[in-house]
């Protein structure tokens, strides 16, 4: 389904992703760990269609189309979705008008029809039950004041809300406690489904263990250094990214 | 390239078409001739049939206005007005004094089908048990033509007519209040406005009555080259209490339309006077040409004990908008209240903001200020909140906000304070913020499309002020907010 090959990029003129290659098959669930600044983030950007990240090589094919053509809001109505390592706040917009404008946007943008306000508003209530989110909570403005926890169930909640194919999850780990972790990983866990791969970034081996995944592959550099099963997470829990060129826990 | 930064580029290519109003009606006018003089004013209370007390007071105010210069302070460039260059009456030529809808011209029922002004349904809406009512006062070019609604308000006992009918029908309260709040010597276009003034709106409620429903009045500038000058004046008896909406629009025209309207309201003992503005007047062409000239003076006067003014105003369009909504806090425990959203793109030049004079004991005024500038507009919050000598503890709240898209526009804000008494309590707060690339980059990666996040991203940043609309008028300013941004990011 998703195919990346010898993908080079820039940001500010320094290149980060330098010939990457990657293929998720349908189904699949695929980890990228590595160390900070290993580009692991700049690869969901690039993937996004984020402006000031230039692809200066390589290609990326999405259901055989080329991903890289398309506009951001054409990659989310294509079945892209990424949810943030840092959710932006939107003063003044309700998060509850939020859902409802994007998911009316990638529905129409897919041929169906929109959301009646009841079926809306059940849909979103029901999803937001098992993440254990409250309607309260989706009255406030959008990530303003929610607590890290909040911000990244409502990620989760956005991802099965408009229903894509590819779901990119970047350091969606960090800051959570035990219980907001399960809860997040039941989340992701319910969205796993023959159609759908699933890109899952994160520096710790822990979400891991709840999130499963097919392959894992190791970032270092801007490429892609190992791949393995699982089992690769454990090993690297125990060794750390000294191997992989980070410093901090080289010293 | 950051989405910002093409904001350029795509001003530039903003499309006039997009001016979704700006159609011209073609029916034949009646126009005084050209330029202004003594025999212009003459004309035009003539041909309305004024009162000899009337013709004088625009006579007095158009010698006034000969020895006047035009206003420099604001932060507005424009061409010099050429003011005998203009006509100063227009009047449809089919309508001679106010009309049942039936008999009205279709031609002009259809322009205000386009402008959204169903005035037939809302007949019929009259007759829906519970359905939102609203009364609507239409203006086209000069002349009042069609009131609605009008046998309900006369059994709560409330005037709603055209000013120039409320002259011949209650000259009285003409004479008791016009000029009363903004005097014929107050400044160039309001004086310029005395003497000319074709139309507008008359409301009168009378002591202890609730007005039964939203008063409303849509103006259109059409015939080319003519001033507008409306003349509005509501006054609130006793414990009365009225909420009006004015909504404007004007057709394209390649040449600067000037607009120079005066508003006055006068609410006495216990009363309250909630006026709102709509206005989405052609601002102009990608280059800059073309859009009407906003010259407005609207003044409240709370000269009763415990009255309210609020004036709300939702600024979208015209080339220059130069409009201070004031209020005075006259009578004792008054509240003035000023809530405004003033979005500029392309060329357009926005200076307005409000003052607030407290001249009571126990006053208070609330300011709340969203600006949004794009492309290359100016946006200035002007503002003035003063405390007269007597005016033991007046209180004042302001807030001035700003959001710029782009970085070829500018936001200003320009506050005077002046308290002459001790016990006055100002307080004043402004930000400015810019759309970022992230908060953008998060909508679009949702699957919204630039001019719905940007869109969305402004309704966020004016919500506190959208929610003192009237509800009616609520979503379809949303929708008006998304259309004048449109082009302003790439
Ligand atoms: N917007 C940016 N501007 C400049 N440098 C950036 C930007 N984004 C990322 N980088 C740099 O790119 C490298 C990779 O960053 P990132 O993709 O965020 O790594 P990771 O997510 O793996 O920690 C880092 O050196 C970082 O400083
Ligand atoms: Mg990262």
């Amino acid at each position: 389904m998703l195919e990346i090959k010898n993908l080079h990029a820039k940001v500010d003129g320094r290149e980060i992703l330098n010939g990457l290659d990657l293929t998720i098959p349908a189904g699949e669930v695929h980890a990228i760990m590595g160390p900070n600044g290993s580009g692991k983030s700049t690869l969901s950007y690039v993937l996004a269609g984020k402006d000031d990240y230039e692809v200066t090589d390589g290609s990326v094919t999405w259901k055989g189309e080329d991903l890289l053509a398309m506009e951001p809001d054409e990659r989310a109505a294509a079945g892209v979705f990424l949810a943030f390592q840092y959710p932006m706040e939107i003063p003044g917009v309700a998060t509850m008008t939020f859902l409802r404008s994007a998911v009316n946007a990638v529905r129409k943008a897919r041929g169906e029809e929109e959301y009646s306000t009841p079926d809306f508003l059940r849909t979103v209530k029901e999803k937001a039950k098992d993440l254990k989110i409250d309607m309260e909570m989706l009255r406030r403005p959008l990530n303003v004041g929610f607590s890290g926890g909040e911000k990244k169930r409502n990620e989760i909640l956005q991802m099965s809300l408009l229903e894509p194919g590819l779901c990119i999850l970047d350091e969606t780990d960090s800051g959570l406690d035990i219980d907001a972790l399960r809860i997040v990983s039941d989340g992701v866990n319910a969205l796993r489904s023959p159609e759908r791969c699933m890109l899952v970034i994160t520096h710790y081996q822990r979400l891991l263990n709840h999130i499963v995944p097919d392959r894992v592959h190791v970032l270092s550099k801007g490429r892609v250094a190992r791949s393995g099963g699982p089992e690769l997470a454990l090993e690297l829990e125990k060794s750390g990214y000294a191997d992989y060129g980070d410093e901090a826990t080289a010293a | 390239m950051p989405a910002v930064e093409q904001t350029v580029e795509r001003v530039k290519e903003i499309d006039v078409d997009k001016y979704k109003y700006g159609f011209s009606t073609d029916i034949e006018s009646v126009r005084a001739p050209k330029g202004l003089s003594e025999d212009i004013v003459r004309f035009i209370s003539a041909k309305k049939g004024e009162p000899g007390w009337l013709l004088d007071w625009r006579l007095e105010a158009y010698r006034r206005w000969r020895t006047m210069q035009e206003p420099t302070w604001a932060k507005v460039h424009y061409p010099k007005i050429d003011f005998d260059d203009l006509y100063y009456y227009a009047a449809p030529k089919s309508t001679e004094g106010p009309k049942s809808l039936d008999e009205v011209d279709p031609e002009l029922l259809r322009t205000y089908e386009k402008l959204g002004i169903p005035l037939k349904e809302q007949e019929v809406l009259a007759g829906v048990q519970g359905a939102p009512k609203v009364a609507v006062d239409a203006v086209f070019d000069s002349v009042s033509v069609v009131t609605t609604f009008k046998e309900e308000l006369a059994k709560a006992g409330v005037i709603f007519c055209s000013i120039s009918e409320a002259v011949r029908t209650h000259p009285e309260l003409v004479k008791k209040y016009l000029g009363s709040v903004v005097p014929i010597t107050d400044n160039f276009y309001a004086t310029l406005n005395s003497a000319v003034f074709s139309d507008g709106s008359f409301v009168y409620v009378p002591e202890g009555v609730r007005c039964p429903m939203e008063l409303s009045t849509y103006f259109r500038i059409n015939a080319e080259n003519t001033g507008q000058f409306e003349r509005t004046l509501i006054i609130a008896d006793k414990g009365a209490y009225v909420s009006y909406l004015e909504g404007c629009t004007a057709p394209m025209r390649d040449e600067n339309q000037l607009h120079a309207a005066v508003v006055e309201l006068v609410a006495l003992d216990d009363a309250e006077i909630k006026y709102s503005t709509v206005q989405n007047w052609y601002p102009g062409d990608a280059e800059g040409k073309g859009g009407v000239y906003n010259f407005v003076t609207k003044r409240g006067d709370c000269r009763g004990d415990r009255s309210k003014i609020s004036w709300t105003q939702v600024e979208t369009g015209s080339a220059i908008t130069w409009k201070y909504p004031s209020c005075i806090l006259r009578g004792h425990g008054s509240r003035g209240e000023f809530y405004s959203i003033a979005i500029s793109n392309g060329y357009q030049q926005v200076d307005s903001g409000t003052k607030m004079i407290h001249l009571g004991r126990d006053t208070s005024s609330r300011i709340i200020s969203k600006g949004i500038a794009a492309g290359f507009s100016d946006n200035t919050y002007r503002g003035l909140v003063s405390a007269h000598r007597k005016a033991t503890n007046a209180r004042n709240f302001t807030c001035c906000d700003s959001l710029l898209i782009g970085d070829k526009c500018g936001a200003h804000t320009v506050p005077y304070i002046e308290a002459k008494n001790a016990s006055a309590t100002f307080e004043h707060e402004a930000t400015t913020s810019k759309i970022s690339d992230d908060q953008l980059f998060y909508c679009l990666s949702r699957g919204l499309s630039e001019e719905e996040a940007v869109a969305l991203i402004v309704n966020g940043f004016v919500r506190d002020v959208l929610q003192q609309l009237p509800m009616e008028f609520m979503a379809e300013t949303q929708k008006l907010i998304g259309i004048s941004l449109e082009g302003s990011v790439g």
